[in-house]
Protein backbone atom coordinates (compact mmCIF):
# COMPACT_ATOMS: atom_id res chain seq x y z
CA UNK A 1 0.00 0.00 0.00
CA UNK A 2 1.67 3.19 -1.50
CA UNK A 3 -0.15 5.45 0.89
CA UNK A 4 1.05 3.90 4.15
CA UNK A 5 4.87 4.40 3.07
CA UNK A 6 4.24 8.16 2.70
CA UNK A 7 2.00 8.38 6.06
CA UNK A 8 4.45 6.47 7.75
CA UNK A 9 7.25 9.46 7.20
CA UNK A 10 5.08 11.69 9.62
CA UNK A 11 4.70 11.71 12.66
CA UNK A 12 1.39 11.73 14.51
CA UNK A 13 -0.40 14.13 17.09
CA UNK A 14 0.59 13.26 20.31
CA UNK A 15 -3.18 13.89 21.66
CA UNK A 16 -3.00 13.84 25.59
CA UNK A 17 -6.15 12.34 27.07
CA UNK A 18 -8.51 15.60 27.64
CA UNK A 19 -8.46 15.98 31.21
CA UNK A 20 -7.39 12.41 31.78
CA UNK A 21 -6.71 11.16 35.38
CA UNK A 22 -3.25 11.13 34.86
CA UNK A 23 -1.68 13.20 37.87
CA UNK A 24 -1.05 17.08 37.15
CA UNK A 25 2.71 17.21 38.30
CA UNK A 26 3.09 13.72 36.10
CA UNK A 27 1.45 15.05 32.97
CA UNK A 28 4.00 18.38 33.50
CA UNK A 29 6.62 16.02 34.01
CA UNK A 30 5.70 14.08 30.56
CA UNK A 31 4.87 17.35 28.64
CA UNK A 32 8.51 18.50 29.29
CA UNK A 33 9.96 15.08 28.31
CA UNK A 34 8.09 15.17 25.15
CA UNK A 35 8.75 18.41 24.56
CA UNK A 36 12.58 17.68 24.54
CA UNK A 37 12.00 14.64 22.31
CA UNK A 38 10.05 16.01 19.49
CA UNK A 39 13.41 18.51 19.45
CA UNK A 40 15.57 15.94 18.83
CA UNK A 41 16.20 15.23 15.17
CA UNK A 42 13.96 12.64 13.86
CA UNK A 43 15.60 10.93 10.75
CA UNK A 44 16.90 13.38 9.22
CA UNK A 45 14.07 16.38 10.11
CA UNK A 46 13.70 18.30 13.18
CA UNK A 47 10.44 17.95 14.10
CA UNK A 48 9.46 21.25 16.39
CA UNK A 49 6.28 20.91 18.35
CA UNK A 50 3.14 22.36 17.03
CA UNK A 51 4.55 24.84 14.60
CA UNK A 52 3.65 24.97 11.07
CA UNK A 53 2.89 22.53 8.16
CA UNK A 54 3.87 19.67 10.27
CA UNK A 55 0.70 20.43 12.37
CA UNK A 56 -1.55 20.09 9.47
CA UNK A 57 -0.02 16.77 8.12
CA UNK A 58 -0.85 15.40 11.93
CA UNK A 59 -3.96 16.65 12.35
CA UNK A 60 -4.43 14.95 8.57
CA UNK A 61 -3.70 11.85 9.40
CA UNK A 62 -5.57 11.33 12.96
CA UNK A 63 -8.19 12.50 10.60
CA UNK A 64 -7.42 9.65 7.66
CA UNK A 65 -7.13 6.90 10.52
CA UNK A 66 -10.31 8.15 12.21
CA UNK A 67 -11.63 8.11 8.35
CA UNK A 68 -10.95 4.48 8.03
CA UNK A 69 -12.02 3.37 11.52
CA UNK A 70 -15.02 4.96 10.83
CA UNK A 71 -15.74 2.99 7.43
CA UNK A 72 -14.87 -0.12 9.91
CA UNK A 73 -17.43 0.32 12.04
CA UNK A 74 -19.91 0.37 9.54
CA UNK A 75 -18.22 -2.80 8.15
CA UNK A 76 -15.98 -1.88 5.74
CA UNK A 77 -12.67 -4.84 6.01
CA UNK A 78 -10.59 -3.00 3.61
CA UNK A 79 -10.51 0.38 5.86
CA UNK A 80 -10.24 -1.38 8.53
CA UNK A 81 -7.21 -3.10 7.76
CA UNK A 82 -5.66 -0.16 6.49
CA UNK A 83 -5.99 1.49 10.07
CA UNK A 84 -4.94 -1.56 12.16
CA UNK A 85 -2.11 -2.00 9.63
CA UNK A 86 -1.27 1.96 10.08
CA UNK A 87 -1.69 1.83 13.62
CA UNK A 88 1.01 -1.07 14.23
CA UNK A 89 4.21 0.04 14.00
CA UNK A 90 3.81 2.32 16.30
CA UNK A 91 2.46 0.47 19.08
CA UNK A 92 5.26 -1.89 18.48
CA UNK A 93 8.32 0.92 18.79
CA UNK A 94 6.58 1.93 21.76
CA UNK A 95 5.66 -1.72 23.00
CA UNK A 96 9.95 -2.68 22.44
CA UNK A 97 10.92 1.02 24.53
CA UNK A 98 8.97 0.00 27.40
CA UNK A 99 9.78 -3.23 27.96
CA UNK A 100 12.90 -2.62 29.11
CA UNK A 101 11.35 0.14 31.71
CA UNK A 102 8.84 -2.37 33.30
CA UNK A 103 11.03 -5.38 32.86
CA UNK A 104 9.51 -7.23 30.57
CA UNK A 105 11.36 -9.18 28.19
CA UNK A 106 11.91 -8.11 24.51
CA UNK A 107 10.88 -10.66 23.57
CA UNK A 108 7.36 -10.15 24.73
CA UNK A 109 7.34 -7.00 22.74
CA UNK A 110 4.85 -8.82 20.16
CA UNK A 111 2.66 -10.36 22.40
CA UNK A 112 2.25 -6.83 23.66
CA UNK A 113 1.23 -5.11 20.21
CA UNK A 114 -1.02 -7.87 19.64
CA UNK A 115 -2.67 -7.72 22.87
CA UNK A 116 -3.31 -3.68 22.73
CA UNK A 117 -4.76 -4.82 18.50
CA UNK A 118 -7.41 -7.15 20.54
CA UNK A 119 -8.12 -4.18 22.98
CA UNK A 120 -8.66 -2.04 20.10
CA UNK A 121 -10.76 -4.18 18.13
CA UNK A 122 -13.20 -5.57 21.24
CA UNK A 123 -13.48 -1.70 22.52
CA UNK A 124 -13.84 0.20 18.96
CA UNK A 125 -17.66 0.13 20.04
CA UNK A 126 -16.29 3.11 22.77
CA UNK A 127 -15.33 5.47 19.94
CA UNK A 128 -17.56 8.19 19.55
CA UNK A 129 -16.87 8.72 15.29
CA UNK A 130 -18.34 12.17 16.25
CA UNK A 131 -15.12 12.50 18.39
CA UNK A 132 -11.71 13.16 17.86
CA UNK A 133 -9.88 9.62 17.20
CA UNK A 134 -7.10 10.80 18.87
CA UNK A 135 -7.74 11.30 22.89
CA UNK A 136 -9.62 7.91 22.49
CA UNK A 137 -7.05 6.28 20.97
CA UNK A 138 -4.12 7.45 22.88
CA UNK A 139 -6.07 6.58 26.31
CA UNK A 140 -7.35 3.16 25.17
CA UNK A 141 -3.43 2.02 24.25
CA UNK A 142 -2.08 3.78 27.00
CA UNK A 143 -4.30 1.33 29.70
CA UNK A 144 -3.82 -2.20 27.64
CA UNK A 145 -0.19 -1.23 27.10
CA UNK A 146 0.77 -0.87 30.96
CA UNK A 147 -1.88 -3.07 32.15
CA UNK A 148 -0.02 -5.88 30.12
CA UNK A 149 3.53 -4.75 30.63
CA UNK A 150 3.20 -5.10 34.22
CA UNK A 151 1.62 -8.33 33.76
CA UNK A 152 4.94 -9.37 31.63
CA UNK A 153 7.57 -7.20 33.92
CA UNK A 154 8.99 -7.75 36.99
CA UNK A 155 9.00 -4.07 38.58
CA UNK A 156 5.19 -4.03 39.46
CA UNK A 157 5.66 -0.35 40.74
CA UNK A 158 6.61 1.53 37.72
CA UNK A 159 4.75 4.70 37.94
CA UNK A 160 2.26 5.18 35.29
CA UNK A 161 3.98 7.70 32.78
CA UNK A 162 2.18 8.94 30.16
CA UNK A 163 2.10 7.63 26.68
CA UNK A 164 1.30 10.71 24.89
CA UNK A 165 4.26 9.83 22.75
CA UNK A 166 2.64 6.90 21.40
CA UNK A 167 2.24 8.31 18.02
CA UNK A 168 5.30 9.77 17.39
CA UNK A 169 7.80 7.05 16.35
CA UNK A 170 7.00 3.75 13.83
CA UNK A 171 9.15 0.92 14.26
CA UNK A 172 9.02 -0.86 10.70
CA UNK A 173 10.41 -3.95 11.84
CA UNK A 174 7.97 -6.62 10.54
CA UNK A 175 8.69 -9.91 11.48
CA UNK A 176 9.52 -10.00 14.76
CA UNK A 177 9.25 -13.04 16.83
CA UNK A 178 6.07 -13.87 18.73
CA UNK A 179 6.64 -15.90 21.73
CA UNK A 180 3.76 -17.87 21.34
CA UNK A 181 2.69 -19.70 18.39
CA UNK A 182 -0.21 -19.91 16.36
CA UNK A 183 -0.89 -23.82 17.10
CA UNK A 184 -0.77 -23.73 20.99
CA UNK A 185 -2.86 -20.12 20.93
CA UNK A 186 -5.17 -22.22 18.51
CA UNK A 187 -5.30 -25.37 20.58
CA UNK A 188 -6.79 -23.40 23.34
CA UNK A 189 -9.87 -22.48 20.86
CA UNK A 190 -12.74 -24.62 20.62
CA UNK A 191 -14.16 -25.76 17.85
CA UNK A 192 -15.64 -24.12 15.64
CA UNK A 193 -13.63 -21.42 16.30
CA UNK A 194 -10.52 -22.46 15.95
CA UNK A 195 -10.92 -23.54 12.12
CA UNK A 196 -12.59 -20.60 11.49
CA UNK A 197 -9.37 -18.88 12.64
CA UNK A 198 -6.86 -20.87 11.06
CA UNK A 199 -8.89 -20.69 7.65
CA UNK A 200 -9.11 -17.00 8.43
CA UNK A 201 -5.83 -16.02 8.99
CA UNK A 202 -3.53 -18.75 8.06
CA UNK A 203 -4.98 -19.80 4.93
CA UNK A 204 -6.60 -15.91 4.22
CA UNK A 205 -9.70 -17.34 3.53
CA UNK A 206 -13.03 -15.08 3.43
CA UNK A 207 -15.96 -15.06 5.47
CA UNK A 208 -18.00 -16.33 2.62
CA UNK A 209 -15.08 -19.09 1.53
CA UNK A 210 -15.23 -20.81 5.43
CA UNK A 211 -19.34 -20.59 5.29
CA UNK A 212 -19.20 -22.81 2.55
CA UNK A 213 -16.56 -24.77 3.26
CA UNK A 214 -17.78 -25.27 6.87
CA UNK A 215 -21.21 -25.88 5.83
CA UNK A 216 -22.28 -22.45 8.11
CA UNK A 217 -23.75 -19.75 7.07
CA UNK A 218 -22.19 -16.06 6.59
CA UNK A 219 -23.80 -14.86 10.48
CA UNK A 220 -22.71 -18.38 12.13
CA UNK A 221 -19.32 -17.58 11.12
CA UNK A 222 -19.31 -14.01 11.97
CA UNK A 223 -20.28 -15.11 15.23
CA UNK A 224 -18.19 -17.60 15.99
CA UNK A 225 -14.78 -15.36 14.75
CA UNK A 226 -16.06 -12.79 17.17
CA UNK A 227 -16.31 -15.29 20.12
CA UNK A 228 -12.74 -16.83 18.68
CA UNK A 229 -11.62 -13.12 18.99
CA UNK A 230 -12.44 -12.41 22.70
CA UNK A 231 -11.41 -15.75 23.85
CA UNK A 232 -8.16 -14.86 22.68
CA UNK A 233 -7.94 -11.87 24.63
CA UNK A 234 -8.80 -13.67 27.07
CA UNK A 235 -6.23 -15.66 26.58
CA UNK A 236 -3.67 -13.02 26.76
CA UNK A 237 -5.48 -11.95 30.01
CA UNK A 238 -4.68 -15.66 31.68
CA UNK A 239 -1.60 -16.07 30.65
CA UNK B 1 0.55 -15.96 15.79
CA UNK B 2 1.99 -13.48 12.90
CA UNK B 3 0.59 -9.91 14.00
CA UNK B 4 -0.38 -9.45 10.59
CA UNK B 5 -2.35 -12.56 10.58
CA UNK B 6 -4.18 -10.81 13.43
CA UNK B 7 -4.86 -8.33 11.47
CA UNK B 8 -6.35 -10.05 8.68
CA UNK B 9 -8.52 -11.63 11.31
CA UNK B 10 -9.51 -8.78 13.09
CA UNK B 11 -10.29 -6.90 9.76
CA UNK B 12 -13.07 -9.99 8.89
CA UNK B 13 -15.05 -8.34 11.95
CA UNK B 14 -15.27 -5.04 11.32
CA UNK B 15 -18.45 -3.83 12.18
CA UNK B 16 -19.88 -2.91 15.21
CA UNK B 17 -23.29 -4.24 16.21
CA UNK B 18 -23.72 -2.18 18.92
CA UNK B 19 -22.01 0.86 20.25
CA UNK B 20 -21.09 1.45 23.73
CA UNK B 21 -23.55 4.25 24.14
CA UNK B 22 -26.32 2.43 22.49
CA UNK B 23 -25.92 -0.20 24.65
CA UNK B 24 -25.47 1.68 27.79
CA UNK B 25 -29.00 3.52 27.36
CA UNK B 26 -30.74 0.51 26.54
CA UNK B 27 -29.56 -1.07 29.27
CA UNK B 28 -30.30 1.60 32.13
CA UNK B 29 -33.31 1.48 30.42
CA UNK B 30 -34.55 -1.83 31.11
CA UNK B 31 -32.85 -1.37 34.35
CA UNK B 32 -35.01 1.37 35.89
CA UNK B 33 -38.26 -0.40 34.05
CA UNK B 34 -37.66 -3.77 35.83
CA UNK B 35 -36.59 -1.73 38.81
CA UNK B 36 -39.79 0.21 38.81
CA UNK B 37 -42.33 -2.76 37.78
CA UNK B 38 -40.81 -4.22 40.77
CA UNK B 39 -42.31 -1.89 43.46
CA UNK B 40 -45.65 -1.56 41.71
CA UNK B 41 -45.85 -5.45 42.08
CA UNK B 42 -44.43 -5.74 45.83
CA UNK B 43 -45.18 -3.05 47.69
CA UNK B 44 -47.04 -0.32 45.77
CA UNK B 45 -46.71 2.77 45.59
CA UNK B 46 -48.12 4.91 48.72
CA UNK B 47 -51.75 5.25 49.06
CA UNK B 48 -51.56 9.09 49.68
CA UNK B 49 -48.82 9.60 46.97
CA UNK B 50 -51.77 11.99 45.03
CA UNK B 51 -51.59 14.51 47.70
CA UNK B 52 -48.24 13.90 49.00
CA UNK B 53 -46.64 14.26 46.18
CA UNK B 54 -47.58 18.14 45.88
CA UNK B 55 -45.62 18.46 49.51
CA UNK B 56 -42.52 20.06 49.65
CA UNK B 57 -40.77 17.23 50.91
CA UNK B 58 -41.63 14.48 48.79
CA UNK B 59 -41.10 16.55 46.11
CA UNK B 60 -37.64 16.88 47.37
CA UNK B 61 -36.78 13.50 48.14
CA UNK B 62 -37.93 12.22 44.71
CA UNK B 63 -36.14 15.19 42.75
CA UNK B 64 -33.05 15.05 44.92
CA UNK B 65 -32.48 10.88 44.36
CA UNK B 66 -33.51 11.46 40.79
CA UNK B 67 -30.93 14.41 40.58
CA UNK B 68 -28.41 11.74 41.80
CA UNK B 69 -29.27 9.38 39.80
CA UNK B 70 -28.96 11.16 36.39
CA UNK B 71 -25.65 12.55 37.34
CA UNK B 72 -24.42 9.61 38.21
CA UNK B 73 -25.69 7.25 35.67
CA UNK B 74 -23.49 10.37 33.26
CA UNK B 75 -20.80 9.98 35.11
CA UNK B 76 -20.53 5.71 34.44
CA UNK B 77 -20.86 6.38 31.19
CA UNK B 78 -18.25 8.45 30.68
CA UNK B 79 -15.95 6.53 32.99
CA UNK B 80 -16.50 3.46 30.23
CA UNK B 81 -15.03 5.29 27.14
CA UNK B 82 -11.70 6.18 27.00
CA UNK B 83 -10.31 9.62 26.33
CA UNK B 84 -13.72 11.20 27.72
CA UNK B 85 -13.65 13.70 30.40
CA UNK B 86 -14.54 12.93 33.66
CA UNK B 87 -13.68 15.57 35.82
CA UNK B 88 -16.29 17.57 35.28
CA UNK B 89 -19.24 15.20 35.41
CA UNK B 90 -17.89 13.78 38.52
CA UNK B 91 -17.71 16.92 40.58
CA UNK B 92 -21.31 17.64 39.56
CA UNK B 93 -21.73 14.80 42.45
CA UNK B 94 -21.41 17.87 44.46
CA UNK B 95 -24.96 19.43 43.32
CA UNK B 96 -27.29 16.23 44.83
CA UNK B 97 -24.67 16.61 48.10
CA UNK B 98 -25.19 20.45 48.67
CA UNK B 99 -29.09 20.10 47.98
CA UNK B 100 -29.28 17.19 50.41
CA UNK B 101 -27.31 19.49 52.89
CA UNK B 102 -29.40 22.39 52.86
CA UNK B 103 -32.51 20.67 53.02
CA UNK B 104 -31.14 19.27 56.25
CA UNK B 105 -30.58 22.40 57.70
CA UNK B 106 -34.07 24.04 56.73
CA UNK B 107 -35.43 20.73 58.29
CA UNK B 108 -33.57 21.57 61.41
CA UNK B 109 -34.55 25.00 61.58
CA UNK B 110 -38.22 24.11 60.80
CA UNK B 111 -38.90 21.59 63.36
CA UNK B 112 -38.64 22.17 66.88
CA UNK B 113 -35.68 20.23 68.73
CA UNK B 114 -38.10 17.93 70.05
CA UNK B 115 -39.42 16.41 67.00
CA UNK B 116 -35.49 16.08 65.15
CA UNK B 117 -35.07 12.16 66.55
CA UNK B 118 -38.44 10.76 65.35
CA UNK B 119 -37.94 12.20 61.94
CA UNK B 120 -34.49 11.13 61.84
CA UNK B 121 -35.51 7.04 62.93
CA UNK B 122 -38.62 7.51 60.88
CA UNK B 123 -40.89 4.38 60.32
CA UNK B 124 -39.47 2.48 58.21
CA UNK B 125 -35.60 2.34 58.14
CA UNK B 126 -34.54 -1.04 57.89
CA UNK B 127 -37.11 -2.00 55.16
CA UNK B 128 -35.36 0.47 53.66
CA UNK B 129 -32.27 -0.35 54.26
CA UNK B 130 -33.70 -3.39 52.65
CA UNK B 131 -35.51 -2.57 49.43
CA UNK B 132 -33.25 0.04 47.78
CA UNK B 133 -30.62 -2.09 46.89
CA UNK B 134 -32.96 -4.53 46.29
CA UNK B 135 -34.45 -2.24 43.77
CA UNK B 136 -30.88 -1.55 42.74
CA UNK B 137 -30.31 -4.90 41.53
CA UNK B 138 -31.89 -4.79 37.98
CA UNK B 139 -29.84 -1.05 36.97
CA UNK B 140 -27.13 -2.17 38.90
CA UNK B 141 -26.44 -5.84 36.19
CA UNK B 142 -27.85 -3.44 33.76
CA UNK B 143 -25.02 -1.45 34.29
CA UNK B 144 -22.18 -3.77 34.89
CA UNK B 145 -23.47 -5.27 31.46
CA UNK B 146 -23.38 -1.74 29.50
CA UNK B 147 -19.71 -1.33 31.31
CA UNK B 148 -18.10 -4.82 30.34
CA UNK B 149 -18.43 -3.53 26.78
CA UNK B 150 -16.55 -0.44 27.99
CA UNK B 151 -13.00 0.32 28.61
CA UNK B 152 -12.71 2.01 32.09
CA UNK B 153 -9.59 2.88 33.17
CA UNK B 154 -9.72 1.92 37.02
CA UNK B 155 -12.12 -1.14 37.49
CA UNK B 156 -12.89 -0.41 41.21
CA UNK B 157 -13.86 3.27 40.42
CA UNK B 158 -16.25 2.23 37.73
CA UNK B 159 -17.90 -0.75 39.64
CA UNK B 160 -18.63 2.13 42.63
CA UNK B 161 -19.77 4.81 40.47
CA UNK B 162 -22.23 2.15 38.43
CA UNK B 163 -23.15 1.15 42.35
CA UNK B 164 -23.36 4.65 42.90
CA UNK B 165 -25.96 5.45 39.99
CA UNK B 166 -27.99 2.22 40.49
CA UNK B 167 -28.19 2.82 44.43
CA UNK B 168 -29.73 6.41 43.48
CA UNK B 169 -32.44 4.90 40.52
CA UNK B 170 -33.39 2.51 43.03
CA UNK B 171 -33.72 5.27 45.35
CA UNK B 172 -35.51 7.40 43.57
CA UNK B 173 -37.78 4.37 42.61
CA UNK B 174 -38.20 3.57 45.85
CA UNK B 175 -39.07 7.40 47.26
CA UNK B 176 -43.11 6.87 45.97
CA UNK B 177 -43.23 4.31 48.10
CA UNK B 178 -42.03 5.75 50.96
CA UNK B 179 -43.84 6.74 53.93
CA UNK B 180 -40.82 8.67 55.41
CA UNK B 181 -40.12 12.31 53.95
CA UNK B 182 -37.86 14.15 56.14
CA UNK B 183 -34.36 15.09 54.67
CA UNK B 184 -32.99 13.60 58.12
CA UNK B 185 -33.88 10.54 57.24
CA UNK B 186 -33.03 10.79 53.94
CA UNK B 187 -29.51 11.90 54.60
CA UNK B 188 -29.39 9.03 57.43
CA UNK B 189 -31.20 5.60 55.74
CA UNK B 190 -31.28 6.53 51.70
CA UNK B 191 -27.24 7.52 52.42
CA UNK B 192 -26.47 4.37 53.63
CA UNK B 193 -28.54 2.13 51.32
CA UNK B 194 -26.79 3.82 48.44
CA UNK B 195 -23.29 3.96 49.79
CA UNK B 196 -24.12 0.11 50.63
CA UNK B 197 -24.71 -0.52 46.87
CA UNK B 198 -21.71 1.88 45.62
CA UNK B 199 -19.22 -0.57 47.78
CA UNK B 200 -20.64 -3.95 46.34
CA UNK B 201 -20.59 -2.53 42.96
CA UNK B 202 -16.74 -1.31 44.05
CA UNK B 203 -16.14 -4.86 45.33
CA UNK B 204 -17.81 -6.38 42.07
CA UNK B 205 -16.04 -4.29 39.65
CA UNK B 206 -12.57 -4.73 40.55
CA UNK B 207 -12.67 -8.58 39.23
CA UNK B 208 -15.71 -8.16 36.48
CA UNK B 209 -14.79 -4.98 34.72
CA UNK B 210 -11.41 -5.68 33.87
CA UNK B 211 -10.97 -5.70 30.31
Amino acid sequence: MPSLQALRRFRLPAACPAGGSVGKKNRQITGLRSLRKSLLPCGNKIVFPGVGQETVTQSAREEEWANWLRLAIKGDAQAYSRFLFAVTPHLRAMARRRCGLYGAPLSEAEDVVQEVLLAIHLKRGTWDPARPLGPWLTTLVRNKLIDSLRRRGRQKNVPIDDVCDFLEAADETNEAADRIDTETMLARLKEPQRDIVRSISIEGEGIRETAARLKMTEVAVRVALHRALKSLAALYRSE
Amino acid sequence: MKTDDLITLLAQDAPVGQSYGRAFVLALGIGIAVSAVLLFATVGIRQDMASAVATTRVLFKITVTSVLAVIGARLAMRIGRPGAETRGPALLLAVPILMLGAAVVAELVALPTGAWRTNLLGRNALFCLFFVPVLSLAPLTGLFWALRRGAPENPTFAGATAGLAAGAIAAAVYAWHCPDDSPLFLAAWYTIAIAGVSLTGALAGRSWLRW
